[in-house]
């Protein structure tokens, strides 16, 4: 007997499902913690533990870093830090059950070579990262956790990121098109 | 009752599994729904896929109601949550940044996540800019830090900023984003499909 193994890797739940239940664990989260969800926190945390411990007289007396240092905890015991690995781990689950985890590949428009797309990618995250700062979060702390908590900041967050995004989209179509 | 934590229904200690447990789930959702590839998320902006449009704002609608229902239930003190405060000219100058960042790189922050879990090397590359971009703006902060501050006004709501109720706020949200649905479906027949 033949058994044929479907490939399911391209198959995803029902977006307003996936939505569904995004918004109900963003919903118990702040019952819970009386904050949303995040992601560019557990980065930042890294690059002030980082300067930390390299520099450590720098990083205490610099203006921006030292907003996230304190005496008594270590920059990683952080709730967004421990959120972020749960992130790597969850995705990693459903990534597993529906055959998507393979070993590293590069995922690329056909008409962009691997190179362009590693440092369009690079660029990319730079960018959002350096913005994230500006954001005082991104599209999960600012933009999704911010507006569904009724925050001026957060409605104003989505809307400029993605109106951002629209507003360049035209100019690297290439990349994607 | 709700914020559980801060009034001591459950013991701060458990704070950092609880974020593990979230963490995992949101992971998860993430995954689920696609979020691990760059190319189905910027497919929002050409309107190819439009996966990224559909799971975000039928999360926030859900989280939204969700918590005027538990306010309306007794539930939940809404002065209590976090509201994330307003700096005008900082997060005008962020969003267009990270939208830039977003239309380049194809990831969020929490996406390029999971795009790390299921080995995209994209993902990789996208998360390790994220440290460096923020390492920069960490260096060049006394430089942006008039942007930073700039256009302070406190832990504002829209209710405060447009005068309108949380319900009416929320009604009208609403049907935006039904409307945004609308238009997406119609622009999806219209743009050529593209082999993910």
């Amino acid at each position: 007997m033949q058994t044929i193994k479907e490939d399911r890797s391209n198959q995803y739940i029902n977006p307003y499902f996936g939505g569904v239940l995004l918004g109900l664990l963003l919903l118990i989260t702040i019952f819970i913690t009386g904050r949303g969800l995040g992601a560019s926190g557990a980065v930042k945390s890294t690059v002030v533990a980082t300067v930390e411990r390299v520099a450590p007289a720098y990083a205490q007396d610099h203006g921006y870093l030292k907003k996230f240092i304190s005496d008594d905890q270590h920059p990683m015991n952080n709730w967004l830090v421990f959120e972020t690995v749960g992130i790597f781990i969850g995705a990693f689950l459903s990534g597993l059950f529906a055959g998507r985890v393979k070993k590293f590949r590069v995922e690329h428009s056909p008409k962009i070579s691997v190179k362009t797309r590693i440092i369009f990618a690079t660029l990319g995250g730079m960018l959002f990262g350096f913005g994230s700062q500006f954001g005082r979060g991104c599209t999960s702390g600012a933009a999704l956790s911010g507006t569904a908590t009724f925050a001026t900041a957060g409605l104003l967050s989505m809307a400029m990121i993605f109106g951002g995004g629209y507003l360049f989209a035209y100019f690297f179509r290439k990349l994607w098109i | 009752m709700g914020p559980l934590i801060a009034n001591g229904y459950i013991d701060p200690a458990w704070n950092n599994v609880i974020a593990l447990l979230v963490g995992i789930a949101f992971g998860y959702i993430l995954e689920a729904s696609g979020f691990s590839s760059s190319r189905k998320l910027a497919g929002v902006f050409y309107g190819y896929d439009f996966v990224v449009l559909r799971v975000f704002m039928t999360a926030v609608m859900v989280a939204m109601i969700g918590l005027i229902y538990f306010s309306y239930m007794g539930w939940i003190d809404l002065g209590e949550i976090f509201i994330l405060p307003t700096f005008m000219t900082s997060i005008i100058v962020g969003g267009i940044i990270m939208g830039l960042g977003f239309v380049l790189g194809g990831y969020c922050p929490g996406t390029s996540f999971t795009g790390v879990a299921i080995g995209k090397l994209d993902a990789v590359f996208f998360t390790g800019g994220l440290y460096l971009g923020i390492f920069i703006f960490s260096m060049i902060f006394p430089w942006v830090e008039k942007i930073y501050y700039g256009g302070e006004q406190g832990p504002v709501t829209v209710m405060e900023t447009f005068g309108i109720s949380r319900g009416l706020f929320a009604f009208l949200f609403v049907i935006a984003t039904l409307m945004a649905f609308f238009v997406a479906s119609i622009v999806k027949k219209k743009v050529k499909n593209i082999e993910l």
